[in-house]
């Protein structure tokens, strides 16, 4: 393993600016502020119990449409944002690698971190809708143990998006079609992923391509734990957890290598 | 000269750069070289033995640097000097780990800080004080640290008043200054440093340079330093690395690898193509065509000068569009590197100014009755933008005659000193 795991965190100092900054600028000069971290999801959530659950018709797995799809719809964007945004790293940080060293995993780090405080606040949005539906006595809900499982699933999709991220980017310093791949890739992989529907509506046949996918299992187990929807099964979150250290060291391997010649490429 | 004391050792270094359109075609190249180290064979592109001699053309590849080979001392104050792309900024980029050396190791003891460009990481829209932090932690220090020092830093910056107004508002100047007292105050154990950053007014060079020698001389700490300014170079470096075409043409004292720099310099004197260069900039081409000098309404071939009349020196040049920050400095040097005077060309406006796309004709006259006749002068034109210099390596050397028919007469009696000032003398009897 080339990554120097004492020397990164020599530099988490940096880690925490680069998050500060991030939010510090991210709304500056908007009139609504943060609230633009609730305004996304519930937009979103309207849309697809709108367009899927009332047009469309497709079942939520018998809990509300809005639970259904608030809870996809904070998950997956924590994924395709972190994905989204580390999978340009050099190219967005050109300036910065080409003056002056620090450990570049620094940068997607950060990224993800960043994410994660906006995937916070998004989850107490759907915190608070669960409680609203639990208090006014919903029964097609129940809320168990399997929730516990939370801080993984978050750890899991910091991972999944901070692999990928980092392979994608390192490949696009040289070949540069992956750029486009991505931009439609990613809001089809998100169809292929039980956001909009649950895995049980699934044929037998397809299942298991939709299985696949690692965050399959961690929609599904989350949905399981908050909302009781859907079927819990510990080898797709197995399957979920394996795929996702695979492609963050696969990930870490690749990014390491690039970042000492990528300044060259660009 | 122990294995101890050796702060940065450089081995076998070589540098290969690509030329012309990368990305295109290249998977199937890369395959063959992923087969071919697969097999334990050495890499079928890249070609051995060429140097960098940027006025040669063709080839694919092209050897920024060479089989470099060197060690540095802790403690040290060293100098790099060559012509623009002799591969000084290469070198500062793989010792700095921006980028990694094609072969060889270099190997550094302790920290290193790299000023390549000022305030790396500033973002617009944070104030002064959260820029601070930001570019602070770039360059690796710490939170803890830059508390430690934050007063000291916005005291060197001399912008104290402003420092919690976000750094958009800031004028170039201000940045710049910001950036290099956050710099300054970086204490790594080998500081490497690019002169093109030193730009903002003299008193604040002189502040930043006069720190320099601090961190140098009570840390005991190792400094490299590019410098187009043989001048500051010769006051501040005990030692000179002396870079052509991607080489190492010597080290040495830096009186004596500042003479050979000006000797090579020499040969190319007034040879049009070698004057000849263009920039290319993101966005922009900026090229001197050509440099002349007049004497009393003609074209002089060489360089030996009259004193009695006045110099002008024309310099021809091109840009494609427009800059927004230019700037025309010319240094003047004695025989001995002496900066005798620098002059800008909008003193008022030191950071540059905004100069049009097109084609001009930038002119420079220096009075008669300046110059010494017998003496030999150095003028350096330098064009620059914000934190960039476009050409800095043209040093130009002048001679005056030591007498005759256009010349200052002088008999019997020699004029000492560097500069004959236009002092005026009266003399008046007085009656009483």
């Amino acid at each position: 393993m080339v990554l120097n795991l004492k020397e990164v965190w020599g530099y988490k100092d940096l880690l925490m600016m680069f998050v500060k900054r991030d939010f510090v600028t991210y709304y500056k000069q908007t009139i609504l502020g943060p609230i633009w971290f609730f305004i996304q999801p519930i937009f979103t959530t309207l849309v697809y119990v709108f367009v899927f659950g009332n047009i469309a018709g497709l079942s939520t797995d018998g809990v509300p449409k809005v639970l259904f799809y608030l809870s996809g719809v904070t998950i997956w964007n924590y994924f395709a944002d972190s994905f989204n945004k580390v999978s340009t790293t050099f190219k967005d940080n050109q300036q910065i690698f080409g003056k002056v060293y620090f450990p570049r995993i620094i940068t997607p780090l950060s990224i993800v971190s960043s994410n994660l405080i906006k995937f916070t606040i998004q989850l107490l949005l759907f915190f608070g809708f669960l409680s609203y539906y639990l208090i006014s006595g919903e029964d097609s809900i129940s809320l168990n143990s399997v929730a516990l499982l939370l801080p993984l699933l978050v750890g899991l999709m910091a991972g999944l998006g901070l692999g990928l991220g980092m392979m994608i980017t390192s490949l696009t310093t040289k070949y540069r079609d992956l750029v486009f791949l991505l931009q439609f890739g990613i809001q089809l992989l998100m169809y292929a992923t039980p956001v909009i529907y649950p895995l049980s509506t699934m044929p037998e046949k397809y299942k298991i391509f939709i299985q696949l996918n690692p965050m399959t299992g961690i929609i599904e187990t989350f949905r399981y734990g908050f909302l009781g929807s859907g079927s819990f099964s510990s080898m797709l979150l197995l399957y979920s957890t394996l795929s996702t250290l695979i492609l963050l060291l696969l990930g870490t391997y690749i990014f390491n290598k690039t970042e000492q010649n990528f300044i060259d490429t660009v | 000269m122990n294995a101890e004391n050796v702060a940065i050792e450089v081995k076998d270094v070589s540098k290969q750069y690509r030329l012309g359109e990368i990305g295109s075609g290249t998977i199937s190249k890369d395959l063959n070289r992923w087969w071919a180290k697969l097999r334990g064979k050495p890499d079928p592109y890249l070609r051995m033995g060429e140097v960098n001699d940027r006025t040669k053309k063709g080839g694919e590849f092209v050897w920024a640097l060479k089989d470099l080979n060197f060690n540095i001392n802790q403690g040290e104050i060293v100098g790099i000097i060559g012509k623009n792309g002799a591969g000084k900024s290469t070198l500062l980029k793989l010792l700095s780990k921006v980028t990694g050396p094609t072969t060889g190791t270099i190997k550094a003891k302790g920290r290193i800080a790299a000023l390549l460009e000022v305030g790396t990481g500033f973002h617009p829209e944070m104030t002064g004080r959260e820029n601070i932090y930001m570019n602070g932690t770039i360059m690796g220090m710490t939170r803890k640290e830059i508390n430690e020092k934050l007063d000291e830093i916005v005291e060197f910056s001399g912008i104290a008043k402003y420092i919690d107004t976000p750094v958009k508002r800031y004028s170039s100047g201000m940045t710049v200054r910001l950036g290099f007292a956050i710099a300054a105050h970086l204490e790594p154990e080998i500081l490497i440093v690019d002169e093109v950053l030193a730009v903002g007014d003299a008193e604040f060079q002189k502040k930043a340079i006069g720190k320099m020698k601090d961190v140098s001389g009570k840390g005991g700490r190792t400094v490299l330093f590019v410098s187009h300014n043989l001048g500051s170079i010769e006051s501040l470096c005990a030692k000179c690395i002396l870079m052509k075409n991607g080489q190492i043409q010597n080290i040495g004292p830096t009186k004596d690898i500042i003479e050979e720099y000006l000797n090579i310099d020499e040969n190319s004197f007034l040879s049009a193509n070698e004057i000849k260069r263009t920039v290319n900039l993101d966005d922009c081409k900026f090229s001197l065509e050509d440099i002349s000098f007049w004497q009393n309404g003609t074209k002089q071939v060489g360089n030996s000068f009259f004193n009695g009349y006045p110099l002008e020196i024309k310099m021809q040049i091109e840009v494609t569009n427009d800059l927004p920050t230019f700037q025309f400095v010319v240094n003047i040097y004695t025989e001995s590197m002496v900066l005798l005077s620098t002059s800008f060309r909008n003193e008022k406006k030191i950071m540059g100014e905004e100069l049009e796309m097109g084609r001009y004709c930038l002119s420079i006259t220096m009075p008669s009755d300046l110059f010494v006749g017998g003496n030999r002068y150095y003028v350096q034109p330098t064009f620059s933008i914000t934190g960039k210099h476009l050409i800095h390596d043209i040093i130009l050397p002048l001679e005056f005659a030591e007498n005759g028919l256009y010349g200052r007469m002088i008999i019997g009696q020699t004029y000492n000193g560097e500069l004959t000032l236009p002092i005026d003398w009266s003399t008046e009897k007085l009656n009483n």
